[in-house]
């Protein structure tokens, strides 16, 4: 079946080729669009029927690429679960696109590598080699950099792409080093290979730091996410949906495959830093998304946040794994799987509907919207169920997997490691920190964008979006239910994945009554989506029918109240920075340094009071600027190199050669 | 039969947390009007208020959506569900895998993210105001609780409340350090969750400091009912949380007859009576603190709650 899956690569990279020469007429992103909703949809198809059949991993090679090793493709349980997540997300998105896409001013600057984008993916998730992933991999980057490079006249975007384009660089050269350890002195650059070999821990422990700078940038951990807050809000929207949704996705898939498949094992510190860092992330990025008022900007920024989930997840897993405890790491694998298909799904969807808004008002700047729940009703209704869900708030998906989550983390005593133990709690805490700090986002996000009266004419005349993107954002929403109140099908489905990676699986959920889920033993703990939902709708109607029968069921509308005085400025609502600015001065004084300055006149003076905040970046600030300093440094000192005599070059290059030499010997 | 038993005894309590909710209000209310040396409402007072809101006509801002004449219902709901899944006399409720602690104390964020987002939509500053710090308090709130409920459940290795509760109840668990930081910990987050004094005043309206009250600030009417029912409710849901976990005796196991699940009513009445003259006595001893001193009590919380549960990383005896 992984022909099924290349082919359906493949055609999307010509479909990318052909709209180079299409792009130009009209009604061509109809059918681009449309023939990759169509054939991401088909692959998806493919991945689900491959998943669930419990089809043993199909491989293929092609007599392409390196002449020894040529390109080899694999589809396993892993492989399919990403096929679908990739699959699944484009073809919505690119049915969103179908409408959407008619607003683009320059539609030969996306559509050529908007398919091409997909196709790579895909290929990245089925390569089976370390060249087929690594050229993949760099064909993933780099498409995607030219789609944010699509309204390359703004300052903005080219200073982000360039950003991008280096952090990118960055990533792909400690990918090539991971995977160079990893093929070993004789060379091994095939997969199976590398599952073959154990590698020493110490050995092991340096892969997965440099899977962590070289995956994780491109997933955007703190603090290697810089670029993604301002790559991913400066390509059209449906490039930011599938940035954000699934390209985040497919690196974290880079890094799942590497430390849970290809490598034999690792030392015992690593699990803490991968959980170190997935809590400091999810802190952070939240942290960071409540400081924003550009919307797309803080949806890049709750990316970072939940790659931090992602990764709290994964690095439990690594822990049970190690002190092979199957039960709690299959558990803690399929949360973070969970939350990986649950993040696909919403940050898309919210995405999509920023791009919504942004096309309605013009603006991404949340300070000039408002009150669009009245201009745009469906749009409304989707994007609050994108909020609820990124929330972590029941009967919706993003509760689930971050239920599940907690549960592995309540296994974590029973670890023989204390490092382990002193950590998980604290992790555990930062988890729900972020969570309810994800929730005020959210009610700052929806508050002022949907709610409240409008800040500016163009959000007072907005518009509805068409129907291709309604439909689509509805899809979404749906799933964002349908994965809330039935996890127990998803966990299932899971299960062949994360046998495949920790050798052990959760409990089969489909069995229990009311399709409860029960992850470790039914007295432990267990949830029901499907009857909160039940139960809350049930009061709520009962509440409303009661009321309404026996009470009263007048109303008149009258002018606000607010004590007897409304302004009619409606910059006297609260705003995105006036909302976040008790939570401003809670956490941001000691991580971001905010101070307020506020300079009041003197009496009698008819000058205005101004108020400012400064804040600073600690990550760009304290991480980038000082690597910029020491490159320029370094490159000042190594400037010296450039005028030297022919006799120095020479020994140089020899010296070189020999140490390269000795190393390789004392590697064998 | 037992399944049977366990459906009444889930409806009965069902029912008995919404009928006993005004109640503890207004006993709240009177025990602090008397120890102020004032006369006081009838503790039936609340009844009265919530009766004659619901009869009353909604008088909705002209640019209200629907979202805000949703939300009453949908807090009174997910707060009642919460409520109801809560062991108040007995533990063998039919219905408490559905959700366990932790999915309660989402329940309870859910409910809290709906009203945030009503005092939004009208679009006045009172309304933002409240929301915007009910969202502070939140963020600071919640990590505690959850914190709270690791220790409960690495106890009694079960998140499920009504297993957490059997076990508490039973012998071998004596008293422990992790138990009373959760204790504090829970008191603080309840008092902070219910907008009690010292973290927010509930009967004031006009005052800058004011949270939850300027968030509902353009309700009425029925609407109006339904939120302050929530709120009566959310109390009586902690102070049965805080009695259930850290006072359990008297609570009726599943199994046992029709006479101890009498007696735990009468036990449950009890100690619900007692929570509220404490809170009462409580409140009038404390001075009401400035906004941006709540995030320091709400720190000690989340602090005493992560030691708590640390403490049980390192050894469960502690």
């Amino acid at each position: 079946m992984v022909n099924l899956v290349l082919g359906g690569a493949l055609l999307l990279m010509m479909l990318g080729l052909a709209s180079v020469v299409l792009a130009g007429r009209a009604g061509a992103s109809k059918i681009v669009y449309g023939a990759s909703a169509l054939l991401s949809a088909l692959v998806a198809v493919v991945g689900l029927v491959f998943l669930l059949s419990l089809a043993p991993s199909s491989t293929l090679i092609l007599p392409i690429g390196l002449p020894w090793i040529g390109a080899h493709f694999r589809l396993d349980a892993l492989a399919a679960f990403f096929v679908i997540v990739v699959g699944f997300g484009s073809a919505i998105i690119s049915i969103y696109s179908i409408g959407y896409g008619r607003h683009e001013a320059e539609p030969w600057r996306v559509l050529p590598f908007y398919p091409s984008f997909i196709g790579a993916m895909l290929l990245v998730v089925i390569a089976d080699d370390a060249f087929t992933f690594l050229l993949s991999w760099e064909v993933m980057s780099l498409l995607s950099w030219a789609l944010v490079l699509a309204h390359h006249r703004e300052q903005a975007v080219r200073s982000a792409s360039l950003v991008y384009l280096i952090m990118a660089a960055m990533g792909t050269m400690a990918l090539i080093l991971a995977f160079g350890l990893l093929a070993g002195p004789v060379g091994g650059y095939d997969f199976d290979h590398m599952r073959s070999v154990a590698e020493s821990p110490l050995l092991g422990a340096i892969v997965v730091i440099l899977m962590l700078v070289g995956a994780g940038s491109k997933a955007g951990i703190v603090p290697l996410h810089v670029w993604l807050p301002q790559a991913h809000p400066a390509a059209p929207s449906q490039v930011s949906a599938m940035m954000s949704g699934i390209m985040t996705k497919v690196a974290i898939y880079g890094f799942i495959r590497v430390t849970f498949d290809l490598l034999g094992g690792a030392a015992w510190w690593m699990p803490e830093i991968v959980l170190a860092v997935g809590a400091v992330t999810a802190v952070m990025g939240v942290l960071y998304a409540l400081m924003q008022h550009d919307l797309k900007r803080l949806l890049a920024y709750h990316t970072v946040e939940n790659i931090g989930i992602i990764f709290i997840g994964l690095g439990l897993a690594m822990a049970f794994r190690h002190y092979d405890m199957n039960a709690a790491a299959a558990l803690a694998m399929v949360a973070a799987l969970f939350h990986i298909l649950n993040h696909s799904v919403f940050k898309s969807l919210l995405f999509l509907g920023a791009g919504a808004v942004q096309n309605a008002t013009g603006s991404r700047d949340m300070e000039e919207m408002g009150g669009l729940i009245h201009r745009m009703p469906v749009t409304s209704v989707v994007f609050l169920v994108g909020s609820i869900a990124i929330s972590a708030l029941p009967p919706f998906n993003g509760f689930v997997s971050e239920w599940l989550t907690f549960q592995a983390i309540l296994l974590s005593p029973d670890l023989p490691d204390w490092g382990l133990r002193i950590l998980t709690p604290g992790v555990g805490g930062m988890l729900a920190l972020a969570a309810a700090l994800a929730a005020a986002c959210f009610v700052k996000v929806y508050g002022v964008v949907f709610l409240g009266r409008a800040r500016s004419s163009q959000a007072k005349t907005a518009q509805e979006v068409d129907r291709w993107s309604l439909a689509a954002m509805a899809v979404l929403a749906v799933v964002c239910l349908l994965a809330g109140i039935f996890p127990g099908f998803v966990i299932d489905a899971l299960s062949p994945v994360s046998h495949a990676l920790v050798q052990s699986s959760m409990p089969v959920q489909t069995t229990d009554p009311w399709l409860t889920i029960t992850p470790v033993a039914s007295g432990r703990s267990s949830y029901n989506g499907l009857l909160v939902l039940l139960f809350i709708a049930g009061s709520a109607s009962f509440a409303a029918w009661a009321i309404h029968r026996f009470a009263s069921r007048g109303l008149r509308r009258a002018p606000a109240w607010d004590c007897g005085f409304v302004l009619d400025a409606p910059n006297t609502q609260y705003g995105a920075a006036s909302f976040a600015q008790p939570i401003r001065r809670t956490f941001g004084t000691a991580v971001f340094r905010v101070v307020e300055h506020v300079s009041m006149p003197r009496p009698g003076s008819t000058a205005p009071a101004k108020f400012r905040v400064t804040m600073r970046d600690p990550v760009w600030d304290g991480f980038f600027v000082r690597i910029g300093g020491g490159v320029g440094w370094l490159a000042d000192k190594a400037n010296r190199l450039q005028f030297l005599t022919i006799r120095k070059y020479l020994s140089v290059v020899f010296t070189l050669l020999v140490l390269l030499l000795l190393v390789l010997t004392l590697w064998n | 039969m037992e399944l049977i038993f366990n459906l009444l005894v889930q409806g009965l309590q069902m029912f008995l947390v919404v009928a006993i909710a005004p109640l503890v209000a207004g006993v709240t209310h009177r025990m602090r009007a008397r120890l102020l040396r004032k006369k006081g409402a009838s503790i039936w007072q609340p009844y009265r208020d919530l009766l004659r809101l619901m009869r009353k006509e909604v008088v909705l801002a002209e640019n209200a959506s629907w979202l805000f004449r949703a939300v009453p219902y949908l807090v009174f709901a997910a707060t009642w569900v919460a409520a109801a899944l809560i062991p108040t006399f007995a533990t063998g409720l039919q219905f408490s895998w559905s959700a366990d602690l932790i999915a309660i104390v989402a329940l309870l964020g859910s409910a809290r993210f709906f009203l945030a987002l009503a005092g939004m939509d009208v679009g006045t500053p009172f309304g933002g105001l409240g929301s915007s710090r009910e969202m502070m308090i939140a963020a600071l709130a919640e990590p505690a609780m959850m914190l709270t409920v690791f220790s409960l459940a690495l106890l009694a290795g079960s998140t499920q409340l009504s297993t957490v509760v059997e076990y508490l109840a039973g012998p071998g668990v004596g008293l422990r350090v992790s138990l009373g930081m959760a204790l504090v910990a829970l008191v603080i987050v309840a008092l902070a969750e219910n907008a009690r004094i010292p973290v927010d005043n509930p009967s004031t309206h006009l005052e800058l400091t004011m949270v939850h009250e300027a968030m509902v600030l353009e309700y009425s009417g029925r609407h109006l009912a339904m939120i302050e029912l929530a709120a009566a409710l959310k109390l009586v849901l902690y102070l049965s949380l805080i009695a259930a976990l850290f006072v359990p005796f008297g609570i009726a196991a599943p199994g046992q007859g029709v006479g101890p699940h009498l007696l735990g009513l009468l036990y449950y009445l009890v100690k619900m009576l007692v929570g509220a003259v404490a809170l009462a006595t409580f409140e009038l001893s404390i001075a009401k603190m400035r906004v941006f001193r709540i995030p320091e009590l709400l720190g000690a919380a989340l602090m005493l709650s992560l030691l708590g549960t640390l403490l049980l990383f390192v050894s469960r005896s502690l």
